[in-house]
């Protein structure tokens, strides 16, 4: 057989291959999409699985609108909301449709199955006895805080509810403060230093868990490179700074399905001035993040019953994931403050 | 007659157990039967044993056993020995180095202190082992080549996890013993750097690397090739070139223009490999110490390429308003 070693030297090489197939994971068959973004043979490059993108588009459309809105004709003829219900606090100047409308437009878009009660009690919808009601009043004034404050992020586009919530009483994608690690402080052995743990907080990583306590709910640098060529006295970042960065990078990355060459040139990751355009945008939404979680959420710990907090008694959080879910833009960038005109700002 | 150019071993010696050549006097003899694998031999000598480790090798087994160990044992740990988890996350697990706080100072053992500890055991074995390399090289009267070579991987080994921190001052500027972590470790160290690809000694490594793997195929299969003129013989053919010789350097003459020698082309293979990691030790030892970001740096001495703008340059949005 005069070909024996050239057939005999595939077989190997397909077990190894099938082996790592099956032992590995996040293989994608071709084609790849890839647009380029950059100038070429520089790697700058958007790799998208036309599939995955499929999938995305579809988990990420608007919904419907639920009932067309008044004509602003008649919105200016009816009462406002609290002229007519009790105990409306932030959405009083409403006029009355407007507010039931975007009443109904909640509850479709956070808690559908649970209805209006959810947030009510439906025996008396102006007693606040449910802790959901509290909290859903400072979202509303989060939305218009973003909405309004935080242009440089959300642009045009903004926010609603449904960004985050999608059909759910809690957003899917929140986070806690990561438990310390109980059974090694107690033992003499088994530090893992809040790494070595592939979860979605570091994009199944084995990178810090700890990014998001450390740069979105508080405010520790995130950049990591000299500013100079040569070392300063002051000296620089350690390694381990280095890749909780890397870790906070590695969720933006998963959160909004994009690859490091979004924001960044990799030639120097550091450089503005051979940064993507978008780099901007996410520096603006890091600080926006932080305002949500330190303004908005924080202060609502007490609010929530113990069961909603996470293991080491925080409120949920959110990250990039939260609006984005995988995409560059929040629902492919379609805004539906058109629609909702009322969650653009405070009155 | 059996072939032997073909790209899998054909030939297969098995017969009296061969004992080796005679051993300097004092040398204790090696102990156990020897005996024969099929399955081996496919790969090298199907002949295994007897062994001799000697005082040198039982101590830097054991001293590699003790680091093999401690590693294993923090990394099952970590996972509250559960041996599932430790299956399913062992390529994510790690000891890790102390944190940044504690600089050269000992840690607590659960902080860093196995690391030491480890890192200690596992280089008192790689050094025994070396000596032990080099002592058996001369019992053999040998060169002592391999020793150096290995020396020379060393000396890598030892500017990650000894002498750079020790010139930065911090145990935790180290490389973590983890599968995953150790390339997070070198990741995280190109980007708090500036890219490594700046540094000059990081290139001349990668050089040395990939020229090294191409010797090695270039070598390997031009041997193969002229195996049936007798190509294998080839440290004779140095002095006595015989038509394999002939045949080889005519054949890289026509591809390539210029051809190694008998003699000369396992100078570049050595080469190639100890100055792989030569020059990868100073890249090493030079980021953070005497370089803080390599791509400043090459910028700063006019090599780093600039490219056509593909958009309007963006402000440090924290600088000013």
């Amino acid at each position: 057989m005069k070909n024996f070693g050239i057939v005999a030297a595939l077989i190997p090489f397909g077990a190894l291959l099938a082996i790592a197939f099956v032992f590995t994971i996040g293989w994608e068959r071709p084609p790849i999409d890839v647009q380029q973004v950059g100038y070429r043979g520089t790697g700058m490059e958007e790799p998208n699985n036309p599939r995955e993108q499929a999938v995305l588009r579809a988990m990420n459309e608007v919904p419907p609108e639920i009932y067309p809105l008044d004509s602003p004709a008649d919105l200016a003829a009816a009462p406002t909301a609290g002229e007519i219900y009790e105990n409306v606090q932030v959405l009083g100047d409403l006029p009355e449709p407007q507010f039931t409308r975007l009443m109904a437009a909640i509850t479709e878009w956070v808690a559908p199955e649970e209805g209006c009660g959810y947030c009510h009690n439906l025996e008396n919808l102006a007693d606040d006895s449910l802790y959901t009601k509290t909290v859903s009043r400072r979202m509303i004034q989060m939305t218009w805080d973003i909405n309004s404050n935080w242009q440089n992020h959300v642009k045009e586009t903004g926010v609603t509810c449904y960004t985050c919530h999608r059909g759910n009483a809690v957003p899917q994608n929140i986070w806690f403060n990561e438990e310390p690690q109980r059974f090694a402080s107690a033992g003499m052995l088994g530090w893992n230093d809040s790494q070595n743990q592939p979860t979605e907080a570091n994009a199944y990583s084995s990178l810090p868990v700890s990014a998001f306590e450390a740069y979105l709910s508080g405010d520790e640098p995130i950049r990591v490179q000299a500013d100079a060529a040569l070392p300063t006295t002051e000296g620089g970042s350690s390694i381990q700074q280095t890749e909780k960065t890397y870790s906070l990078m590695m969720h933006m990355s998963d959160g909004l399905g994009v690859g490091c060459t979004y924001c960044h040139n990799t030639q120097a990751f550091s450089s503005w001035e051979l940064s993507p355009p978008p780099r901007e945008t996410a520096w603006h939404g890091i600080r926006m993040v932080r305002g949500v979680n330190g303004t908005y959420m924080d202060p609502l710990t007490d609010t929530f019953p113990a069961e909603r907090l996470g293991p080491t008694g925080d409120v949920a959080k959110a990250n990039c994931a939260t609006c984005h879910q995988g995409v560059f833009k929040p629902l492919y960038g379609v805004s539906m403050l058109g629609q909702y005109p009322s969650l653009s700002g405070a009155p | 007659m059996p072939t032997y150019q073909n790209v899998f071993t054909r030939v297969q010696v098995q017969g009296h157990p061969h004992y080796g050549v005679p051993l300097p006097a004092g040398d204790e003899p090696r102990v156990g039967k020897p005996i024969f694998s099929k399955l081996l031999g496919r790969f090298g000598n199907a002949q295994i044993g007897p062994v001799y480790l000697g005082s040198l090798g039982l101590i830097s087994l054991a001293f590699g056993l003790t680091a093999f160990v401690t590693i294993g044992l923090n990394m099952w740990a970590s996972v509250d020995w559960n041996p599932i988890e430790f299956v399913r996350q062992l390529f994510w697990l790690s000891l890790e180095p102390p944190a940044p706080e504690y600089g050269l100072s000992i840690p607590p053992m659960n902080e860093g202190g196995w690391w030491l500890f480890a890192g200690f055991t596992l280089t008192v074995s790689i050094l025994l082992w070396w000596v032990r390399m080099y002592t058996r090289a001369r019992a053999l009267g040998m060169g002592t080549h391999v020793a150096w070579a290995f020396a020379a991987a060393i000396w890598l080994y030892l500017v990650l996890g000894f002498i750079r921190p020790l010139l930065m001052g911090s145990w935790a500027e180290a490389v973590p013993f983890g599968i995953f972590p150790h390339l997070d470790w070198t990741a995280a160290f190109s980007i708090r750097y500036g890219n490594l690809f700046y540094n000059p000694f990081h290139a001349l490594s990668i050089v040395f690397l990939y020229g090294s793997a191409l010797l090695f195929a270039m070598h390997g299969a031009t041997i193969l090739a002229v195996g049936r003129y007798g190509g294998e013989r080839e440290i004779e053919q140095i002095v006595d070139r015989g038509t394999a010789s002939e045949r080889a350097a005519l054949f890289w003459r026509w591809t390539m223009g210029f051809n190694a020698s008998m003699e000369s082309i396992h100078r570049w293979a050595w080469w190639f490999a100890v100055l792989t990691t030569l020059t990868g030790g100073i890249g090493i030892l030079l980021t953070g110490t005497v370089v803080d970001n390599w791509y400043l740096w090459a910028v700063k001495h006019s090599f780093a390429p600039a490219y056509p703008e593909m958009w309007a340059p963006i402000a440090d949005p924290a600088q000013g308003g």
